[in-house]
């Protein structure tokens, strides 16, 4: 079960700011547990945004993200009022998703 | 050809940097660094994901009474949760004793739910319910953010715990002789270069005991109040501090006291 | 003064003496802090691991000076205090002082040991960075004690082993071993006494301030 992230989008001029905090774990694969054994890599894969149902944002994550990653990206357009979703899958195949209203 | 992401300029920038003397200057920058390190992260701080979370468990039917935490008194009736954070540990009437705010989580949570405190307080942190408690500390201290930190000192226990605390803060013992105050007693001092805030007046006190509870970068999760004091006392070579027992409240109103008037920063941000 | 701002007056002072009288019948007095306080320690600590509750068993000097809380201690208590420290401190029985820099770099480099973390017969560190600045190159220094960059030289110890350099290494080895024998309630830890070090490695801390090849004295 994860946890909600945390969506904030901002409103200036022409273009829009969203800022997301993401709860997720980000395992690397590389860190062994106490007891020496590998703790398996868990990660989010991909990450998508849209706005007003358009997408304005996607990337592809690997292991080199840390911990409850931090996300801020800007798109052209958008007003007070828009929604925007965002939504992640990880390798475990869990996913989640998001929304909050532009500012 | 690509070209470069970094052009010529850059790299001559990034030599020019690789060449820099170390002097008394770096040490200063490094200290900025810091800052500037934590001021880029303020605006995504972690914390806020443990706080969202903490609202949702507030009000969700849990525990073997299957009931939520709305009815619990923190100190300014039940149910109240804004404005508290600052000004505990304080005196309760039902349990007749100064708790702190995770004591009297552990109250709440073992008389509106159903959970038994002793075994939560057992609990290693970080396992089971205590990974509860760091999210309803965040949600908590979270709904107190920017006030002023204002404990009541009214009730005889609240002034006896106040004096107590400054006893155990003063304390020097283990193989060190180390006491809070080793660390914590003195303006601009440093453990390596971590700044100590001076725990025993303002603006120090609350700069440190109000940032707790704080998000930690370099382990990934948020440590409460209680976890930050145990593990002062680990470092001070201490024995164990029970959780949310007597000697970790009345330090808690020590600091809590001379925090007066200075503004709570937690769920704060720490390296 | 008319009537009314008389009244308000009389108002204030009287909710001020209220105020007064309440604050004053529930001071504690510093029996019942005492009493509180031994209390609180008995029901709040229990063992773990290596730190065993003796460890809340405070010395005449810790005593002092917890009871001091910050505050400089009566100067006759001091001297007492100064002395009783300075019987304690243990001189090499071979006479050699002075060990290997370069060890004593990792042990001031290293702050590990008597945590309750810590595994039993695993050698302890110094934890000399945390607190002061010593050689140069490291830049991550504490500054809870003095800095001890240049600690020989500006001492004119250019041989240590040279009977000028006597008192100096004497003085050194003994702050080492127990400081507060030269300062009643130093925030230093008292390495030989409470046996945090071993005799070897406090000779290797000493060449790491007094040989002058060591990079604390370039």
């Amino acid at each position: 079960m994860s946890d909600p992230m945390r969506i904030r989008a901002q409103a200036q001029g022409d273009k829009t700011t969203v800022r997301v905090l993401v709860s997720h774990e980000m395992e690397s694969g590389q860190r062994k547990d106490a007891a020496g054994k590998t703790v398996p890599a868990w990660f989010i894969q991909t990450i998508n945004a849209t706005w007003n149902g358009k997408t304005v944002m996607s990337a592809q994550w690997g292991t080199a993200v840390s911990k409850n990653p931090f996300v801020q990206f800007s798109f052209k357009g958008g007003k007070a009022g828009d929604k925007i979703v965002v939504n992640w899958v990880d390798n475990h195949g869990d996913k989640r998703s998001d929304e909050a209203l532009v500012a | 050809m690509k070209s470069s992401l970094y052009g010529p300029a850059a790299l001559a920038a990034l030599t020019a940097l690789a060449l820099f003397p170390l002097s008394a200057a770096a040490q200063k920058s490094t200290a900025e660094g810091i800052a500037e390190y934590r001021a880029m992260l303020a605006d995504g701080n972690p914390a806020e994901l443990y706080e969202a979370k903490g609202e949702l468990i507030w009000k969700q039917a849990r525990g073997p009474k299957n009931a939520s935490l709305e009815k619990c008194d923190l100190g300014k009736g039940p149910g109240v949760v804004k404005g508290t954070f600052v000004e505990l540990p304080r005196f309760f009437a039902d349990t007749r004793r100064v708790q702190d705010l995770e004591s009297r989580l552990l109250t709440c949570m073992e008389q509106l739910q159903g959970f038994n405190a002793a075994d939560i307080a057992k609990t290693s942190f970080g396992t089971g319910e205590q990974k509860t408690i760091e999210s309803l500390v965040a949600y908590i201290s979270g709904e107190s953010r920017g006030m002023s930190f204002n404990l009541p000192q009214a009730h005889a226990q609240e002034k006896l715990m106040y004096e107590v605390g400054k006893k155990v803060f003063y304390l020097r013992g283990g193989p060190y002789d180390f006491s809070c105050a080793s660390c914590h007693g003195e303006d601009n001092k440093r453990v390596r270069l971590q700044d100590l805030p001076n725990l025993t007046k303002e603006p120090g006190a609350s700069t440190g005991f109000g940032a707790w509870p704080a998000y930690r970068v370099s382990s990934g999760d948020l440590w409460s109040m209680q976890r930050r004091l145990n593990d002062c006392y680990r470092q001070q070579r201490f024995p164990f501090p029970g959780y949310a027992s007597d000697a970790t409240i009345a330090l808690g109103v020590y600091m809590g006291v001379n925090s007066k008037g200075g503004a709570s920063t937690a769920p704060a941000l720490k390296r | 003064m008319n009537k009314t701002q008389k009244k308000v007056a009389l108002l204030a002072v009287g909710t001020a003496l209220t105020v007064l009288l309440a604050g004053c019948a529930m001071a504690p007095t510093s029996q019942a802090v005492d009493e509180a306080t031994a209390q609180v320690l008995k029901g709040s600590f229990r063992e773990q691991g290596i730190a065993r509750l003796d460890r809340l068993k405070l010395d005449a000097s810790n005593q002092a000076c917890s009871e001091a809380a910050g505050k400089p201690l009566d100067e006759k208590l001091a001297k007492a205090i100064e002395e009783a420290n300075l019987k304690t401190v243990k001189f090499p029985l071979d006479g050699k002082f002075i060990g290997n820099w370069r060890e004593g770099e990792k042990i001031a480099q290293n702050g590990r040991g008597l945590t309750w973390s810590d595994k039993p017969g695993e050698a302890n560190g110094g934890s000399c960075y945390n607190c002061h600045q010593i050689s140069k190159a490291e830049l991550s220094f504490g500054s809870i004690g003095p800095s001890l960059y240049n600690y020989g030289k500006l001492r004119g110890v250019s041989d240590p082993a040279a009977a000028a350099s006597k008192p100096i290494v004497e003085y050194t080895w003994g702050k080492l071993w127990n400081a507060k024998a030269y300062n009643a309630c130093s925030g230093m830890p008292r390495f030989g006494h409470a046996a945090i070090l071993g005799e070897q490695q406090i000779r290797d801390v000493m060449a790491l301030l007094l040989d002058p090849q060591s990079p604390v004295n370039k």
